[in-house]
Formats: C-alpha cells, sequence, structure tokens
C-alpha cells in the first residue's frame, strides 16, 4: 500500500479557562493514494478537529501528519479543504475564485492560457462553466459548494479534505453532489478525507469509513472497509445486502456502541480521561 | 413585468418626493411664524424669504468682487506692460489681489480644509487600522491610546495645535497658511479616531473561514490584505470614514469660529460681530449652506462606497 498520508499518534488539547480539554487521544490513520476516507462520527466528537490538524490549521498537541514523507507544519495548497460554508470570497466571481487559487498555487508555471483553460476545466467538472462569472451571492448553496470544490481541485491537492461539504444542502441537492464527486472521483482518483454526519453518503462514497469514538478524548473506534464495486449507483444499492449490511454496522457503531444521548442541560459532562467512562456518565447524567 | 415594476418604482419615488416636499413646506411655515415672533437687539430673526433675500445677496456679492478682482488684474498687467515698454530692464511686479473674501470663498476654504484633513486621516487611519486589526498584540498596546484620546474634542487640541504650528511650521516661503495647517490638523484629529476604530473592527472581524482560505492558499500577507481583508472590510472603513466626515465638517466650522482661521466659521463670527440688520438673515443663511453642504458630503461618500464596495446592499441607507 503506497502511503500518502500518516496521522501519527495526534493528541489534541484546547486550552480552557478551567484547564485543558483533550478533544483527541492517540488518533492514528494512515491513508492510501486514491483512497476515499469518511470520518463520521457524533458532533462535537473532533471530526473537525482532525481535519483541522491535517489542514494545518491546529497543531497537534502530541503526534503529528506526515504528507508523502514530510511533516505537516502549516496549511498549504497541497491538502486543499473544502469548507463547509463554501467560504468563496463574495466579492469575486466564480471564475475569479478559482483563479485566485490557481494564480497562486501555479503561478508562473502556467501561461495565461494554460491558467484560463485549467479554472475553466475544474469548473467544468463540477458543472459551473456556465455560471462562472456569477459572483457567490447570485447562485444557490449547491452551485457555491461546487465552485468551492473546484477551487479545491483546481489547487491539484495530495489530499483533498471536505469538512460536511453537503452538511448545509437539501437532500436532492446532497444526492446531486454526491453523484457529481462519485464522478470527479472515477475521473481524478483523489486522495480525499471528507467528513459527514451522513451514514449513506459515507457507505456510497467512500472506501473506508472511519468511525470515531465519543469526544472527550475521541480516538478511532472502528475502521470499517466498503469494498463495494466502482462505479455505485444509489438506486441498485439500495437492495444490495453487503450496502445494507454496511450501513447498519456504521448505525450499529453510531447508535449502540457510542450511543450519544444530548444532555438536555449542556453541563452534564466533564472531560474525563477514558471516553467509555464519560459515555456512561453523559447518559447516567441525562 | 419590466415595464410594470418600472413604473411601481417611479411611483415610489413620486410619492417619497411629494411627502418630502410636504415636509419642507411644513417646516418653512412653522419657521417663518416662529421667526416673526422672535425679536433680537439685531431686529426680527430672520423668516425664509429673509434668508433667500441673502443668499442671492451674498452671492451677489461674490460676483462683484469678482468683477472687482478681474479689474483690478487687468489694470496691474496694463501698467506693467507701460512699465516695460518704457524700459525693458525693468522686470514687473505681480501682486496678488488682497480683496475681501465672500461667502463663496469662505465655503471653498472649509471645504479644501475638511477635504485635506479628512484625507491626510484616511492616509494614516486605514493602514494603521489594518495594521491593528491584524496584529492582536498591536491592539492591546494601541487601544488603551485610542480609547483615550478619542472620546476629546478636537477643540481642546486646537489652543496646542496652533502653538506647535507656530513653533515648528516657520519657513519664510510658506506653501500653506498657517491658519489652515492649523484648521486641517484639527479636522484630521478629528477624524482619525472613527475610521481607525472601524478599520480595526472591520478587519478584526472578518469570517474565519476566509482567513482559513488565505491560509491554506498561503497567500503573502500582501496579497492576503489585497485579496481578502480589504474587500471584506470596506463596508466598515466606510461607515468610520461616513462618521468620520460629518464629525469633521461640524467641528471644523467651530474651529474656524473658535481660531479665526479663514472659512464658513470665521465668516458666521465676522457676521456675529458685525452686528448689522442683515447678520442674523446672513448667519442663518450660513447655518443653511453648512448643513446642506453636510448633507452633500455624507451623499457623497455614500455614492463612492457604491462604486467601490462590492457589496451593494450594505450601503442601503
Amino acid at each position: 500500500m503506497n502511503i500518502v498520508l500518516d496521522i501519527d499518534h495526534v493528541d489534541m488539547a484546547f486550552p480552557t479557562p478551567k484547564g485543558p480539554f483533550t478533544a483527541l487521544k492517540d488518533v492514528s490513520l494512515k491513508i492510501a493514494k486514491g483512497e476515499f476516507i469518511s470520518l463520521i462520527g457524533h458532533s462535537g466528537c473532533g471530526k473537525s478537529t482532525v481535519l483541522n490538524i491535517v489542514a494545518g490549521l491546529h497543531q497537534a498537541t502530541k503526534g503529528g501528519v506526515v504528507l508523502n514523507g514530510k511533516e505537516v507544519a502549516e496549511p498549504g495548497p497541497e491538502r486543499a479543504v473544502v469548507f463547509q460554508n463554501h467560504s468563496l470570497l463574495p466579492w469575486l466571481s466564480a471564475y475569479e475564485n478559482v483563479e485566485l487559487a490557481v494564480k497562486q498555487v501555479f503561478g508562473r508555471k502556467k501561461s495565461k492560457r494554460e491558467a484560463r483553460e485549467w479554472i475553466e476545466y475544474n469548473l467544468a467538472l463540477v458543472h459551473m462553466d456556465h455560471a462562472m462569472d456569477k459572483r457567490p451571492d447570485e447562485i444557490s448553496g449547491g452551485m457555491k459548494q461546487r465552485v468551492g470544490i473546484a477551487r479545491a481541485l483546481a489547487m491539484q491537492p495530495d489530499v483533498l479534505l471536505m469538512d460536511e461539504p453537503f452538511g448545509a444542502l437539501d437532500a436532492l441537492t446532497r444526492a446531486h453532489m454526491q453523484d457529481s464527486l462519485m464522478e470527479i472521483q472515477n475521473e481524478l482518483n483523489n486522495t480525499v478525507i471528507m467528513i459527514t454526519h451522513d451514514v449513506d453518503e459515507a457507505v456510497l462514497l467512500s472506501d473506508r469509513i472511519v468511525m470515531m469514538t465519543n469526544g472527550p478524548a475521541a480516538k478511532v473506534g472502528e475502521i470499517l472497509d466498503v469494498k463495494l464495486e466502482r462505479p455505485r449507483n444509489r438506486l441498485a444499492l439500495a437492495d444490495d445486502p453487503e450496502y445494507n449490511r454496511l450501513r447498519s454496522e456504521v448505525l450499529k457503531f453510531l447508535y449502540e456502541k457510542q450511543r450519544k444521548v444530548e444532555p438536555i442541560k449542556a453541563k452534564a459532562s466533564k472531560p474525563v480521561s477514558a471516553e467509555k467512562d464519560s459515555d456512561k456518565k453523559v447518559t447516567a447524567a441525562a | 413585468m419590466m415595464l410594470k415594476s418600472w413604473s411601481a418604482h417611479s411611483g415610489e419615488w413620486l410619492k417619497t418626493a411629494i411627502i418630502s416636499v410636504v415636509g419642507i413646506l411644513v417646516f418653512l411655515l412653522m419657521w417663518s411664524s416662529a421667526a416673526s415672533n422672535i425679536h433680537t437687539s439685531l431686529g426680527a430673526f430672520p423668516g425664509p424669504s429673509a434668508v433667500a433675500n441673502q443668499l442671492h445677496g451674498l452671492y451677489v456679492e461674490h460676483s462683484a468682487e469678482r468683477v472687482k478682482e478681474a479689474a483690478f488684474y487687468k489694470r496691474q498687467e496694463e501698467r506693467n506692460a507701460k512699465r516695460v515698454a518704457v524700459d525693458p530692464e525693468y522686470q514687473p511686479k505681480v501682486r496678488k489681489y488682497t480683496g475681501k473674501e465672500t461667502f463663496i470663498d469662505q465655503i471653498l476654504t472649509s471645504l479644501i480644509t475638511v477635504a485635506s484633513g479628512f484625507l491626510l486621516a484616511a492616509l494614516i487611519a486605514i493602514p494603521l487600522g489594518i495594521a491593528v486589526g491584524l496584529n492582536k498584540t498591536l491592539n492591546t498596546a494601541i487601544n488603551p491610546i485610542i480609547q483615550t484620546f478619542k472620546p476629546v474634542s478636537p477643540l481642546a487640541w486646537l489652543p496646542l495645535v496652533t502653538m506647535v504650528v507656530s513653533a515648528v511650521y516657520t519657513t519664510d516661503d510658506p506653501l500653506f497658511a498657517k491658519s489652515f495647517v492649523n484648521s486641517l490638523i484639527t479636522v484630521t484629529l478629528c477624524c482619525l479616531w472613527p475610521m481607525l476604530i472601524n478599520t480595526s473592527v472591520g478587519v478584526a472581524s472578518i469570517e474565519q473561514d476566509l482567513v482559513n482560505v488565505s491560509k491554506v492558499l498561503r497567500l503573502s500577507s500582501l496579497t492576503h490584505v489585497r485579496k481578502i481583508v480589504l474587500p471584506a472590510s470596506i463596508p466598515m472603513i466606510f461607515t468610520g470614514m461616513r462618521l468620520s466626515l460629518g464629525i469633521a465638517w461640524m467641528v471644523l466650522i467651530a474651529a474656524e469660529m473658535l481660531a479665526q482661521n479663514p472659512g464658513l466659521g470665521k465668516f458666521v463670527w465676522d457676521e456675529f460681530q458685525n452686528g448689522s440688520s442683515e447678520s442674523l438673515s446672513r448667519i442663518m443663511a450660513a447655518v443653511l449652506v453648512i448643513g446642506f453642504i453636510g448633507f452633500l458630503l455624507d451623499r457623497g461618500m455614500l455614492q463612492l462606497q457604491r462604486f467601490v464596495s462590492w457589496d451593494k446592499s450594505s450601503a442601503a441607507r
């Protein structure tokens, strides 16, 4: 296996007025080239923290992330991020948003014509070539997210990081976006880490599903290999026994093994060293 | 469809216009009846018609002064030409016309002063505000100073400014008059703080996601400021500029009155000292003109903001 990204025994503690809060404890994950990984877990379990550490936006308290043999110290375009809220620059058109990234990453390596073709190619990949000159406030949420993906793809990242990219979209748009992403993945075969809340999305898109335990001190609970053949079709898979087995595995993990009962009074949970322990306490407190 | 929306729009516009005109008429009526009941040692308080007469009179005075000025230069030129014809060695002396400054001259002086002071403040406050907004340490260091100087009326600075300028600004051939420099610095001092504070707040409150985009792209500091910080904080920068300009215009008039620096304030003060039967209506005319110019300045900034800003909705009012 050709390992591109190695998340190596990462701990993450955030300073709080009441002392450090351990968000992640000993998270390790090796990712091969071209692999599509989903990170799934209850909200607040530290999925985004893992992604931010890989992106370089957070620094791990212990351990580290190695990309192609080099340790990650700061953010960079080789680890492009698709943010949950598209985060396009509102004063630039779709084309200009991608252009900013392309100019920054390739600079003089691409001639003006090459750069233009590359921007248009990436916008065409996400089916946004018809609205290149529209500004973010003139297009729908799904379209904005498409442009966000085009911007990330245009950086030709070694790893594409997606933080709940479709979380803010309605169900139909989300399904469209998932199909689009599979189509792009089929063509480019990027290495992807995607955070999701959506069990179907995880099974449909991933090669491996990494399920995280509840925080504090969250870690990788189980990893599920998804060996469904590609290209995948959501309609055909609906009756596929393997698909349904995987789906129920994830559901079991989330709702039996890592059952999280949201305390009605927000004070219930306190940082405790062992996550299983804390899980019980949360349940008991509720 | 388009026609319909257009006519709806024009109907809305017409309604606004009518209501505004009615408002003004009611105001004039109340002013006029109140004025005729107020008697001062300089005669009755000026009503709208007296003020309108004065406005016209002030314009006539200005035109007359211009005619005199033109005549002066013409005489001077003829005189010099004659002297040169008699004696080719003669170096003609050109003297400036030193007639009385008219109301319209004073308006121009005040406008030039406020514009220069405002621009100088913007040149200092906007870059500094960006630096303060980007850098928490700098913000912590500079914040107490801003908070202390912000509430100071710039007029309190005026004596200090005057003394410092007369001590420091000593050249034989000054490019600017000292009185102009005094007024300019006073205007700058009052424009500085709202612009500085609004710019730094605007810069500091840029969405974290956009900052992250910049980090992921590894934009250089300069590109970060140019491509992300500036466009994102333009609405707040303009809010600061509009506030500043409004305050500056008010303060300038007061400073001119207090320091006898040329400008509209001096015009008002001179008229007050004059104490003729026309003084009050001339002052009232000046008051209206000052207000109207202030209104135009604000509208001008708004138009500039509409032109510069990507976010057209932020400049709605």
